[in-house]
C-alpha cells in the first residue's frame, strides 16, 4: 500500500500539471475562435449529460491546423526557428567546449570557483540579463562606445535588432547548459589515457581528436540537446534583441495569443511545436540511456 | 650442457641498451631520484622494486618521456633520449590502470599505435592478429574493454604496448589489479612472452615475490636511490645492506660487534652469552658494529642442543605462523632477541613436536648468516 502511494504521487503530479494542461491546450486547438470569455467555442456543458458531450465533440475540428498550412507565415516561422536553434547550438558548442576543457584541466583548487562563475549568472533574473544586453548592443551602447573609443570603427555598428544580437543572446544565456555536461564528461576522463595515446605515437593534437573528443561525445550530445530543444521555442531573446525582422515560432505564438487573441490558432501552433520537439527529446533520452548503460 | 647463462651485466664487452648516467630528478624541493647510474641490457627483464614513493615510478616515467631528468643523461642505445618526446620514442609503456581506450574495441586498441605510424592496412591487420594470438585474445577482438574481465584487460594492455615492437617495454605495476592466483599465472605468461618477443622489459613493482619471479635482475630502491641491483638469487642470498635483506623475504637481524676469529668473525650480540660465529666475504675491524642477517629457512629447530654446530641458542616459542607447506616459529632468546626459524611441514600436524611456550634450540651453520655493515 505504501509503495502504491509512493508511485502514485509523481504520477498524480504529472497527470495534474502536465497531461491535463496539455489536453486542455489540445482541446482549444480543435475549437473555434469566439467573442466570449473564454474566447473560443464549444465549451463542455456536463449538465446536459451524454447529449452535451456528443454535441461538444461534434463541434471539434482540425480547421486551425489546416489554417497553419495555408498561411506560409507559420511554416516559415517553424523553419526559421529550427535554423536559428541549429546555428545557435553550434555556436554555443564552439564557445562552450574550450571553456569546459579549460575548467576540466584547471588545478583542483580552482575548479569550484570556475564552476561557480559559470552558474552564478543563473541567480540573477534572466529578463534583466537580456535587457542589459540591449544596453550593451544598442547603437549608443557600451560595445559601440568601446569600439569607437578604440578606433576600430568610425560609425556605430547596428547589432541590436539583428540576427547577430539574437545569437549573442542565445549563446550567452544557454552557455551553462552546454558547459556543464561537457565538463562532467571531461572531468571523469582518466588522464593516463592521453599519456597512453602519446606513448603510442600521437601528438597532443591527434590525442585530443582521437581520445578526448570521442570520450566527451555523450557530454557534447547532451549539451547540444539541452540548448537546441529550449531555443526552438525561445520567445524572450528574439523579441527583445531580434526586433521585428527575426521570425521565431515562440514569438508567433505570443502574438497569436496576446495580440490577435486567437487562442485556438495559438494552441494549434503550440501543439505542432510540441510534436516537432518530440523528435529531439526522444533522441536526447536515448543518448542519456546509452550513457547510463555505458557507465554500468 | 644447458643453455649459456644470460648474464650480460658480467660481460665487459656487452653494450647496455639503457644507461642512466648520474641522473637526478627533483620536483621542487623534493628529490625523487638522487644521482643514479646503472645499466640495463638488451633482452633483460629488469625489475625496479621498492616501497611506494621510492622513485621507481619516476624512473620509469623518465624512460617513457613523461618526465625529464633534472640533471644527468639517460642513453637508449647510446643516444641521449632527453630531447625525444614520448610519441617519438621506441619505448612503449603498459600503464598501471591499463589506460585502455574505452570507446575502442580490443582490436582497435591494439591497432591504435600501428595506425599512428601510417602502416599499410593489411600489415596492421596481420600484426594485430599476431598480438591477439600471442595474448590469447582472438575471440575477444570485437569486444569493448568494459565487456571483458580484468585479466583479459591486462592482456589487451600488454598486446597494445607490444604491438609496435618497441626496443624497450615499460610495465608499471602490471599485475597490481589482479587477484593472487591470476597474478602468479600471469607472471609466468609475462616471462614467456618476454622470451618469445625478445623485448627488453623494465617492470616497476612493490611486490618482492613478483620481482623475484619474473626478473633477470632486481634493483631494490629506497628514497630515490638504487640500493642493490643484482640477480634475484644474489639479492636474496647476499644482500648488501640491512635494508635489502629486510625488504626481500623474511629475515632476522641481530646486531653486535665483530671480532676476527679464524676464517670468520665472532659476533658479540649480547652480554654474558657466547658469541655467534659466521664466515662471510665482508671485512670488519675488531670491535666494529656488525649486523647478522639470518634467513629463517637456514635456522634449524630442535629439542636438544645439536652437537655439531657452533651456532646454537636456546629460546622459547612465542608465535607460530602456519602457512600450510611451511611453519615459521618466532623464538625469543633469554637475552631478548627474537629469531625466526622455518621448517617444512613434511609430516602431518599431529606428529609435529613443538608448540607455544616450548623451550627449543635454534642452530645454523657457520656460512648460513650474512654479515652486513649497514
Amino acid at each position: 500500500m505504501g509503495r502504491f502511494f509512493l508511485i502514485a504521487l509523481p504520477f498524480a503530479w504529472l497527470l495534474a500539471l502536465f497531461l491535463v494542461p496539455f489536453l486542455i491546450v489540445l482541446k482549444i486547438s480543435l475549437s473555434d475562435i469566439a467573442l466570449a470569455i473564454p474566447p473560443y467555442t464549444p465549451t463542455l456543458d456536463l449538465t446536459e449529460g451524454w447529449a452535451g458531450i456528443r454535441a461538444f465533440l461534434s463541434q471539434l475540428d482540425f480547421e486551425n491546423f489546416t489554417f497553419l498550412t495555408q498561411d506560409d507565415l507559420y511554416w516559415k516561422a517553424y523553419l526559421s526557428s529550427l535554423q536559428i536553434a541549429l546555428i545557435a547550438t553550434v555556436l554555443t558548442l564552439l564557445v562552450g567546449y574550450p571553456i569546459a576543457y579549460g575548467m576540466a584541466n584547471a588545478p583542483d583548487h580552482w575548479r569550484p570557483t570556475l564552476m561557480m562563475l559559470v552558474i552564478l549568472p543563473f541567480w540573477t533574473s534572466f529578463l534583466i540579463r537580456v535587457y542589459s544586453w540591449m544596453g550593451i548592443l544598442s547603437t549608443e551602447g557600451y560595445l559601440n562606445q568601446l569600439l569607437l573609443w578604440l578606433g576600430v570603427i568610425s560609425t556605430p555598428l547596428t547589432v541590436l535588432n539583428t540576427p547577430t544580437a539574437v545569437y549573442i543572446g542565445i549563446v550567452y544565456t544557454y552557455l551553462p547548459f552546454m558547459i556543464l555536461p561537457i565538463y562532467s564528461a571531461l572531468e571523469r576522463m582518466d588522464a593516463s589515457l592521453l599519456e597512453a595515446a602519446e606513448d603510442l605515437g600521437c601528438s597532443r593534437l591527434t590525442a585530443f581528436w582521437l581520445v578526448t573528443v570521442p570520450l566527451s561525445k555523450n557530454g557534447i550530445i547532451a549539451g547540444c540537446f539541452l540548448v537546441f530543444i529550449p531555443v526552438i521555442g525561445e520567445f524572450v531573446i528574439p523579441s527583445l534583441l531580434g526586433g521585428s525582422r527575426t521570425l521565431m515560432i515562440g514569438k508567433v505564438l505570443w502574438e497569436e495569443f496576446f495580440n490577435n487573441r486567437d487562442w485556438p490558432v495559438a494552441s494549434a501552433v503550440a501543439v505542432i511545436l510540441l510534436l516537432i520537439l518530440i523528435v529531439p527529446i526522444v533522441l536526447f533520452q536515448i543518448n542519456q540511456q546509452k550513457q547510463r548503460e555505458a557507465e554500468e | 650442457m644447458g643453455q649459456t647463462v644470460f648474464e650480460p651485466w658480467n660481460d665487459p664487452e656487452a653494450r647496455p641498451l639503457i644507461q642512466f648516467r648520474n641522473v637526478t630528478k627533483r620536483f621542487g624541493d623534493f628529490t625523487a631520484i638522487d644521482n643514479q647510474s646503472f645499466n640495463i641490457y638488451e633482452r633483460e627483464f629488469f625489475a625496479l622494486l621498492g616501497p611506494s614513493g621510492c622513485g621507481k615510478t619516476t624512473m620509469m616515467r623518465m624512460l617513457a618521456g613523461f618526465e625529464k631528468p633534472t640533471e644527468g643523461t639517460i642513453l637508449l642505445g647510446g643516444k641521449d633520449i632527453a630531447p625525444i618526446p614520448p610519441n617519438k620514442r621506441a619505448v612503449n609503456m603498459m600503464f598501471q590502470s591499463y589506460a585502455l581506450f574505452p570507446h575502442l574495441s580490443v582490436w582497435d586498441n591494439i591497432a591504435f599505435g600501428l595506425r599512428r605510424d601510417g602502416r599499410r592496412r593489411d600489415e596492421i591487420a596481420a600484426r594485430v592478429e599476431e598480438m591477439l594470438k600471442l595474448t590469447r585474445l582472438t575471440q575477444f577482438a570485437r569486444r569493448k574493454p568494459h565487456q571483458i574481465s580484468g585479466g583479459q584487460r591486462q592482456r589487451v594492455a600488454l598486446a597494445r604496448s607490444l604491438a609496435k615492437a618497441p626496443r624497450l617495454l615499460l610495465l608499471d605495476e602490471p599485475l597490481g589489479a589482479l587477484d593472487a592466483k591470476l597474478r602468479t599465472a600471469t607472471q609466468f605468461e609475462l616471462m614467456d612472452i618476454q622470451e618469445k618477443t625478445g623485448t627488453t622489459f623494465v617492470i616497476v613493482t612493490h611486490d618482492q615475490e613478483e620481482a623475484m619471479t619474473v626478473a633477470s635482475r632486481v634493483a631494490v630502491m629506497d628514497t630515490g636511490r638504487v640500493i642493490q641491483a643484482d640477480t634475484p638469487a644474489r639479492i636474496y642470498e647476499t644482500p648488501n645492506s640491512v635494508y635489502v635483506a629486510d625488504f626481500i623475504g623474511e629475515v632476522t637481524i641481530l646486531s653486535g660487534t665483530a671480532r676476527k676469529s679464524g676464517a670468520g668473525y665472532e659476533i658479540h650480540y649480547a652480554e654474558g652469552v657466547p658469541p655467534l660465529y659466521a664466515e662471510d666475504e665482508a671485512r670488519f675491524d675488531n670491535g666494529e658494529t656488525c649486523h647478522i642477517a639470518l634467513r629463517p629457512e637456514k635456522v634449524a629447530i630442535s629439542a636438544e642442543r645439536p652437537e655439531d654446530r657452533r651456532n646454537a641458542v636456546e629460546g622459547t616459542i612465542i608465535d607460530i605462523a602456519y602457512l600450510g607447506n611451511l611453519s615459521t616459529y618466532h623464538v625469543k632468546l633469554a637475552t631478548g632477541q627474537m629469531i625466526k626459524a622455518q621448517t617444512a611441514n613434511t609430516r602431518r600436524l599431529a606428529l609435529r613436536g613443538f608448540t607455544w611456550e616450548d623451550k627449543v634450540w635454534l642452530s645454523w651453520t657457520d656460512t648460513a648468516a650474512v654479515l652486513l655493515k649497514e
